[in-house]
């Protein structure tokens, strides 16, 4: 069977192969496309930005940019401001979705349910829809322009995330590894920091990932919260300048690049447990 | 095994210390501000944010009262619409192509988890430039290709601003919607697709009767999501044109921002959030109908 229908497959394989080579490159750039254009406009020195007619490619490749760039904008404090508060809320996250996913993964209790369900209606909830009462009560917190109240709020919003992604790792591992250590009379705790916590590393680095991304690249309430330049993570420190008389698109381009480049990374990397996670199990 | 028993026994009593910091957290960032925010909506508050009282629906009023809101409400209506019907139209041939094997597939992969895991503060940016009425490199693309004569700017008339905000929101909403539907592609088991090819089904057939059915789950999923993203779609109407001019490109959330953080409107905004808030309870709602609709079936 397979010899007979094999000839007429084959033939008709190529043509529509080149096709799909095509279709999907093309798809590819037109995806890269936007991020290109800020590589090659970051390139560009100063008068090039400006000139008409625009040129495609930098008429002089200007490497420079991406070494003064660090002293043209405060590219180094917004990063630290970046860096501390998504490592904060990404262990945050952890050190509260552990614990609740290990349990939720492994017991039948009361209130499950209502436990299931408030997580999931938290995930679909950005923080974009409630930020006039974030607002309202991070001024009655006394927590405008702190780290802490960004650090708090991300938190929050992620836990969804790493509470699923968790507990369906939680639920793959087999019950009687953790009852022989039980038998070895380890504690509960014992169990999930020694043997638990060590088979589901991929669940953790997902969550870890994931959150730290997603507070990597939180405009909204950052841009709400915080008032003084120093405490500006990337997204609203660099977004500022758009605003200014003369926008340096190049140096603009080339700090975007230093926050975007590292994060796409990451991310390739918990890709292929994403979906799962994003979809709260409904997809398989 | 008695040991084991006892143990689980043991933790019955203690749901709390495992599951009650999380919730804990939940509550007081989550819970808390939507509260809070409700209230507001019926508070007389000041420009300063002091609280002067009840003001009964006075807010509600001022809201409905507003001369923006019935352009926004209808904008925002397409927003959502053309955005995700738009966003799943693509992503199924996307998700296709991704699911298909060709030379290059896994750099194509990548290059479509870019936007996806990249800020979308920061593509709006780009986008920005690439739109841009003097410099930008689409008019140059056009102008080379000679489709127009003389450069447009294209962010400047809110009709031509909000098409292309548009566009972006299904730039960032595509990447997502595909690899939910990819993964949705990959369960369609393999043999069975063989043996449709066999019994002389063609690929639209193929695609018809055995690929769509099976995606069913996964895309009405997506839809929901995406309702709810594009929804609270923020950074790329504040990025490219701050809901301008006037307020000819806001949605109802860029509105209930700009109220508040512009306008210093508070109570007013709350109410327009408050109506936001609802929406999206609903769309909630319709998600958890759609997976449990999954789970049963499953």
């Amino acid at each position: 069977m397979t010899t007979l229908v094999m000839p007429r497959k084959k033939k008709r394989f190529t043509g529509k192969k080149v096709s799909l080579t095509i279709s999907g490159w093309i798809i590819g750039f037109i995806f890269i496309a936007p991020y290109a254009q800020m590589l090659l406009t970051s390139l560009k020195p100063k008068s090039e930005i400006t000139a008409i007619p625009t040129t495609y490619l930098p008429y002089k490749w200007t490497w420079s940019n991406f070494v003064d760039v660090w002293h043209v904008l405060p590219l180094a404090g917004y990063l630290k401001s970046s860096f501390l508060i998504s490592l904060c809320a990404t262990l945050l996250v952890l050190v509260l979705a552990v614990p609740a996913a290990y349990y939720v993964a492994r017991n039948k209790f009361r209130g499950r349910t209502a436990f299931l369900l408030l997580v999931l209606i938290t995930q679909m909830f950005s923080p974009t829809a409630l930020v006039v009462g974030i607002f309202r009560e991070i001024v009655k917190f006394h927590l405008v322009d702190t780290y802490l109240a960004l650090i708090l709020i991300y938190g929050a919003f992620n836990m969804a995330f790493s509470i699923w992604i968790l507990s369906s790792f939680f639920k793959s591992i087999p019950v009687e590894i953790e009852e022989a250590a039980w038998i070895d009379g380890a504690t509960r705790f014992g169990t999930l920091r020694r043997v638990i916590l060590p088979l589901a590393l991929p669940g953790l680095v997902t969550a870890f990932i994931f959150t730290f991304i997603s507070a990597w690249n939180e405009f909204v309430i950052a841009l709400t919260l915080t008032s003084s330049p120093q405490r500006e993570p990337l997204t609203v420190g660099l977004t500022s300048l758009i605003g200014q008389y003369q926008v340096q698109w190049n140096f603009l381009f080339a700090g975007s690049l230093i926050a975007i480049v590292p994060v796409v990374i990451l991310f390739a990397l918990i890709e292929k447990w994403l979906v799962g996670g994003l979809t709260a199990g409904s997809v398989k | 095994m008695a040991t084991a028993r006892s143990s689980l026994r043991k933790s019955r009593f203690g749901a709390l210390p495992w599951i009650g910091p999380a919730v804990t957290m939940i509550a007081v960032m989550v819970l808390w501000p939507a509260i809070e925010m409700i209230r507001t909506s019926f508070q007389n508050v000041d420009q300063t944010g002091f609280t002067k009282g009840w003001n009964g629906v006075a807010n509600y009023r001022s809201l409905i009262h507003n001369p923006d809101l019935p352009g926004v409400l209808s904008r925002t209506l397409v927003w959502v619409t053309v955005v995700v019907i738009a966003t799943v139209l693509i992503s199924l041939p996307v998700a296709q192509l991704l699911n298909a094997k060709f030379p290059g597939r896994k750099l194509v992969r990548y290059a479509i988890i870019v936007p996806w895991a990249a800020s979308v503060v920061m593509t709006s940016t780009s986008w920005k430039w690439i739109l841009d009425g003097y410099y930008g490199v689409l008019n140059k693309v056009l102008q080379d290709f000679g489709l127009i004569k003389e450069p447009i700017d294209w962010l400047g008339n809110p009709n031509q601003a909000f098409i292309w905000l548009m566009v972006v929101a299904v730039f960032v909403s595509v990447p997502f919607t595909s690899y939910v539907i990819l993964a949705g592609l990959t369960t369609v088991p393999g043999d069975i697709l063989e043996a449709a090819t066999v019994d002389g089904a063609d690929g639209f057939q193929r695609y018809r009767t055995i690929i769509f059915p099976l995606l069913r789950p996964a895309l009405l999923v997506s839809m929901v999501i995406n309702l709810i993203n594009v929804f609270n779609s923020f950074p790329i109407i504040w990025v490219m044109t701050t809901g301008g001019p006037g307020y000819l490109t806001d949605t109802t959330t860029t509105l209930a921002y700009k109220i508040s953080f512009r306008d210093q409107d508070i109570g007013q905004s709350a109410s327009m959030a408050t109506v936001n808030f609802c929406i999206v309870l609903v769309f909630i709602v319709v998600f958890l109908k759609v997976s449990k609709w999954r789970e049963t079936s499953e």
